[in-house]
């Protein structure tokens, strides 16, 4: 681009922009600590350019300034605990409408999990991680997460510890509410994670779920991230992930897109040294009138580093997908290896499937691809496994559960691929 | 057992069957030979009920029903099979698990109980040896990186599981080497019983040695225009098909 | 000597810096005072002797044009361009009555080039080589010098001429088709090509009618601070064929020189058109100084049944590219094609590929980009694939993919694929990858140079693009890569 896209002369404008500067007018002020600061500036960004719109390039398909047509007030933060998806062995916290729940208690030695207030409130050295970035340059999804900040769980895992059990950070919506949550999650050099998060909420309630994560994998670390979002049908949710990869480290994420009438995730994605590998997979099932998208953004900053990226869409009725995918291989980031794949099956004449998968090299010495389908169910497959027995609806049930078990079988604790196996099929048998 | 009264069918605006009669008595295999274009594998479509083809006039009666009225997945667990020319490549869906549920896709649809996972191991341990299946291709996605001989392996197999009543072998012998050849026509001629027919659609008469026939109909234009004994088969090696107005190809 | 090899023996000897058309033409020309004005094109307009209605076209541009800013999407980066800084009508002075009278430096340029403008020398090069006959429309700065065979095309009823030459003649035609593909108000750069638009070629052919030779324009950019407007439309009645090529060059210059065509196709009921483009204008020197500014809108219509367009395009020169040769499928059955070879060297920024805009019943249409990036240039490939709800058996297949030669370079791609058809099938494959050290290697090995092994590898990958344009093109093309690609490893 020659010029960065012109100021908004008039930024807030929508009754949902209206409603978040509300709530950014209402928030407490915090004087002079570094957080606050964080606060002030992130809530500026908001204020300067408000929701994006379809002529801001990373949202051209997701307008949010046309789709978000209000914002629920903000939950007043003090619910009882309700009842998460569970995942077998799982440590789980639950936050419920916001509000953290009982913390497990039987964390092995090495981990620490503790509310983000807390850690506010102790000025937490681990802190000093968020706001790595200008908030000058967040979306609104990021600058309203980061302006409201306080709502949240921080995971720390120490050097060198292995921990055997999946640890579920599970977020419950109660009603219709806006929940802002935040997640950062650090395993240092050596050390290995499996972490889930977890997002539901009521159906028939709209409600608004800003989940922001940041994720730092150390040296050698390894961190396997599973990430299941299966909020009520007229839910929003803006989801954030920030990645930040060391030396040699592995990380795989599988992110499955169940719920919501209106969801982005943005997953950005950045090798800081070399030898390091990301998986970056999903499956998005979306029926009725949803809209999904999934943008990622995988930053070869360095050398030697290998990303994969692999998304499967199932669209019925007039659900909406969109899949925008970007890899940059920087100056002097050779031995890159990048593998990007984006498909989607449409199921109904109403669905529509949007696809930008781009590459952005600046290294000659690179591997680098990817890949787009989209298309209806294979006739020919169909009449194969009809004619061998199968009726017509469970036909298609077996290929649309090979099209998406591709993606889920990268998930490496079996406990783990079986609960989201049955949730798809769940999905799969209840679509009618 | 198969009954066809004056079938017609089309795809499309182009008719292709047209006035065909048949009839396959319980325990008889029926040959049907005849030139390239001559309507054979649309009628083995036709019988399996695949969408793109419809039938105009005419009726197929099936061990009493009427299978024009069946899907294609009922008319399977009725017991029809059909054995493609070119079976199609299913990834992502594991030839076991493939089998296992068509196995009790149709055993529901019976109104019978389905299969328990040890009986079922144990009924693969004791087909797929014999047809040279190894527990790989049993693992891999179905027909997946098959060769053109495993993949025909692969459809004897089902055959042998499923146990239907017809098995329609559509160029049964395409893409096989003679060893291929051989394996998958005694793997079908173990199939070979009293109370299941068969209907072996070819082009040539070499698998018919294989699969000796009790009757040869010759299909043409989308009718059949001639039926006789096994004799009939060498009698087209000889003269071809140039007899019914075809070329010899 | 066939014309093809003479033009490379010529591009051998004129040995200029890299960019081998960098010459200038000593002629005297007659210019339109500086800059842009509604007297300017009203002056371009009297010029040309335009009927009212044009005039009104022109005037109408222009005032939409003074409301629009430039796009600024495109992965492309260059100093404001001060739009009054440029002359937006220049012409030889003289202008000729027929071949004959066309001033001698402007015929001894285009022999430079390559191109036998006399029917005579073509018809000689018939005699002695079995090279088929081409057809040729000649436009210098702003004007169509020559056009060849006009009379033999006439007789199989094929209208061939300079668009100046159409509005005059052929009113009809071009009033029923002229931005009827590329609206007027289409985009910043078209909208100006409509008001200021000096000259170009008009293609009619009628019903039923295959084309008998292959048609030919080449431009050519001569005088200084000048920007060339060519407009181009050809119109392939219901069941007819015509192949067209497109060849262009410019001299040296300092400054930055503006190029902002549009190029129209319309393809009626089961009519097919082939537009073939071997664009080579000046990409400026080796620090990035000077070049062409190339900004096109080039569109078909695919407005009938059955009917077909082809873009077949070589890109090799200016310091800018913003060029995306789009097909609206429109008709049941159409079918689009895109080819193309994009190589950037040296500062070149190229933003180029396609858009595929499935409208009507079981349309399709194949994209295969071949990007090759080298020096400290940039290569963007944008595509769009689009089904609409009521294009049910829409297909696409993508393939593009990305060569870059050393570690200045980029590559880019970016391709926007839409499908609101739940019987859409859209596939589309992207790699980016280095030239082998094994293959290079090997070639080395074999004797070649470091130079004539990557041209040859070059070569290799762009093979699948570079078979489907007309063979007198396609040996032409394979050694501008060639030279394209000189100094870009060593």
């Amino acid at each position: 681009m020659t010029t960065e896209p012109q100021a908004d002369p008039r930024p807030v404008r929508t009754a949902a922009e209206q409603a978040f500067a509300a709530m950014l007018a209402a928030a407490p002020a915090d004087g002079s600590s570094r957080i606050g600061a964080l606060r002030r500036d992130a809530a500026a960004a908001f204020l300067r350019n408000g929701l994006p719109h379809r002529r801001v390039e990373a949202w051209h398909y997701t307008d949010l300034r046309a789709l978000l047509r209000a914002a629920p007030p903000r939950a007043p933060g003090d619910a009882a605990p309700a009842e998460a998806i569970a995942f077998p062995r799982a440590a789980r916290v639950t936050l419920t409408d916001g509000t953290v729940g009982p913390l497990p208690a039987d964390l092995p030695p090495g981990v620490s999990l503790l509310s983000l207030a807390d850690a506010i409130a102790a000025d937490h050295p681990l802190l000093d991680r968020l706001g790595a970035e200008a908030p000058d340059r967040y979306d609104a999804a990021l600058a309203l997460n980061t302006a409201l900040l306080g709502s949240g769980v921080v995971l720390h895992v120490a050097a060198g510890v292995t921990v055997e059990r999946p640890i579920q950070v599970a977020q419950v919506v109660t009603g219709g509410t806006s929940v802002f949550t935040r997640l950062l999650v650090v395993v240092e050099e050596g050390a290995s994670l499996s972490l889930i998060e977890s997002f539901e909420g009521p159906a028939g309630v709209p409600y608004l779920d800003d989940a922001v994560a940041d994720v730092f994998a150390g040296d050698g670390a390894v961190l396997d991230h599973v990430r299941v979002q299966a909020e009520g049908a007229a839910a929003t949710h803006l989801g954030t992930l920030g990645i930040e990869l060391g030396r040699a480290a592995r990380y795989d994420l599988f992110v499955l897109t169940l719920g919501a009438a209106l969801s982005r995730l943005t997953v950005r994605g950045r090798f800081g040294g070399p030898g390091s590998h990301m998986g970056v997979r999903g499956a998005s099932l979306l029926a009725g009138r949803c809209h999904a998208d999934v943008t990622l953004f995988v930053d070869h900053a360095v050398g030697g580093c290998d990303s994969r990226e692999l998304f499967k869409t199932v669209l019925a009725d007039a659900a909406r997908g969109v899949f925008q995918g970007k890899i940059l291989v920087r100056p002097d980031a050779q031995k890159t290896d990048g593998r990007m794949m984006s498909q989607a099956l449409l199921l109904s004449g109403d669905a529509e499937m949007d696809n930008k998968p781009e590459l952005e090299i600046f290294a000659d010495d690179v591997q680098c691809g990817h890949g787009a389908t989209v298309g209806a169910l294979d006739g020919k497959m169909l009449f194969y496994l009809m004619s061998r027995g199968l009726p017509q609806r469970e036909a298609e049930m077996v290929l649309i559960q090979a099209f998406v078990g591709e993606a889920v079988e990268h998930v490496a604790d079996p406990a783990v691929r079986e609960v989201l196996v049955a949730r798809m099929a769940a999905w799969l048998a209840a679509r009618g | 057992m198969l009954d066809i009264r004056n079938l017609h069918a089309r795809i499309g605006d182009k008719e292709i069957i047209k006035g065909l009669n048949l009839t396959v008595p319980a325990g008889e295999v029926h040959a049907i030979m005849g030139p390239n274009g001559s309507g054979k594998s649309t009628l083995s479509y036709v019988l399996s009920g695949k969408e793109d083809y419809e039938v105009t006039a005419g009726s197929v009666m099936f061990d009493g029903r009427d299978l024009l009225a069946l899907t294609a997945s009922e008319r399977a667990a009725a017991g029809v099979f059909l054995a493609f020319q070119y079976p199609v490549e299913v990834p992502g869906v594991a030839n076991m698990t493939f089998l296992r549920a068509a196995l009790n896709a149709q055993r529901r649809t019976r109104g019978e109980a389905e299969i328990s996972t040890p009986d079922f191991l144990r009924l693969i341990k004791e087909k797929a040896p014999p047809l040279g299946i190894s527990q790989e291709m049993l693992r891999r996605g179905v027909n997946v990186g098959f060769s053109g001989g495993e993949k025909k392996r692969n459809e004897v197999l089902q055959m042998a599981l499923l146990e239907p009543k017809l098995c329609i072998l559509d160029e049964a012998d395409s893409g096989l080497d003679i060893d291929a050849l051989k394996v998958v026509s005694e793997g079908v001629n173990a199939l070979r019983s009293p109370e299941r027919s068969m209907l072996v659609i070819t082009h040539y008469q070499r698998l018919l040695d294989h699969i000796v026939p009790d009757v040869i109909h010759v299909m043409h234009q989308g009718r059949i225009v001639r039926t006789g004994g096994k004799e009939l088969a060498l009698e087209l090696e000889e003269t071809g098909y140039a007899a019914y107005g075809a070329d010899a190809a | 000597m066939s014309a093809v090899q003479e033009t490379v023996a010529q591009v051998r000897a004129i040995d200029v810096d890299q960019y081998k058309y960098g010459f200038v033409t000593d002629i005297e020309s007659e210019k339109a005072p500086k800059g842009l004005s509604e007297e300017i094109v009203r002056y371009i307009s009297a010029q040309k002797n335009e009927p009212e209605w044009m005039l009104e076209m022109r005037l109408d541009a222009y005032r939409r044009w003074l409301t629009m800013r430039e796009p600024t999407w495109a992965r492309v980066s260059y100093p404001k361009i001060d739009f009054q800084a440029y002359y937006y009508f220049a012409r030889p002075k003289a202008a000729p009555k027929s071949i004959d009278e066309i001033d001698p430096e402007i015929l001894k340029t285009y022999a430079k080039l390559g191109i036998p403008l006399r029917e005579r020398d073509a018809l000689l090069g018939i005699e002695n080589t079995d090279r088929p006959k081409v057809a040729v429309d000649a436009v210098f700065d702003s004007v169509s010098v020559a056009t060849t065979f006009k009379a033999e095309l006439a007789k199989a009823g094929v209208i061939f001429c300079a668009i100046s030459e159409a509005i005059r003649e052929h009113p009809e035609l071009v009033r029923k088709y002229l931005g009827s593909v590329v609206p007027v108000s289409d985009n910043f750069y078209a909208t100006l090509n409509a008001a200021v638009f000096s000259d170009g070629s008009f293609v009619y052919i009628p019903p039923g009618v295959r084309c008998p030779m292959e048609l030919s324009t080449y431009f050519r950019i001569n005088e200084k601070n000048t920007g060339q407007f060519e407009r181009t439309l050809i119109i392939a009645d219901e069941g007819s064929y015509v192949s067209y090529l497109e060849g262009c060059t410019a001299p040296q210059r300092d400054e930055n020189q503006l190029h902002a065509a549009v190029v129209e196709l319309v393809a009626m009921k089961d009519a097919e058109i082939k537009y073939s483009t071997v664009q080579n204008w000046y990409p400026g020197d080796k620090d990035g100084k000077g070049g062409i500014y190339n900004f096109v809108t080039k569109r078909g219509d695919c407005r009938g049944d059955n009917s077909k367009i082809s873009w077949t395009q070589v890109e090799t020169g200016s310091a800018i590219t913003w060029k995306y040769p789009s097909c609206i499928l429109r008709g049941d059955n159409s079918s689009g094609e895109f080819y193309s070879i994009a190589i950037s060297n040296g500062h070149q920024q190229v933003d180029s590929g396609t858009k595929m805009v499935h409208l009507g019943k079981n349309t399709s249409s194949r994209i295969i980009s071949k990007g090759i990036s080298a020096g400290r240039s940039n290569n963007t490939y944008r595509g769009l694939v689009s089904a609409h709800k009521k294009a049910t058996g829409a297909r696409n297949f993508t393939n593009c993919d990305s060569l870059l030669i050393g570690d200045t370079c980029g590559a880019h791609t970016v391709p926007y694929m839409e499908a609101r058809n739940a019987s859409a099938m859209f596939e589309h494959e992207a790699t980016t990858s280095k030239i082998s050290e094994d293959q290079l290697f090997y070639c080395l090995q074999r004797g070649l140079s470091q130079e004539e092994a990557v041209a040859l590898i070059v070569n290799g990958f762009v093979r699948d693009v570079l078979q489907h344009l007309p063979m007198e093109f396609a040996v032409e093309a394979q050694k501008l890569i060639a030279v394209s690609l000189e100094g870009s490893v060593g």
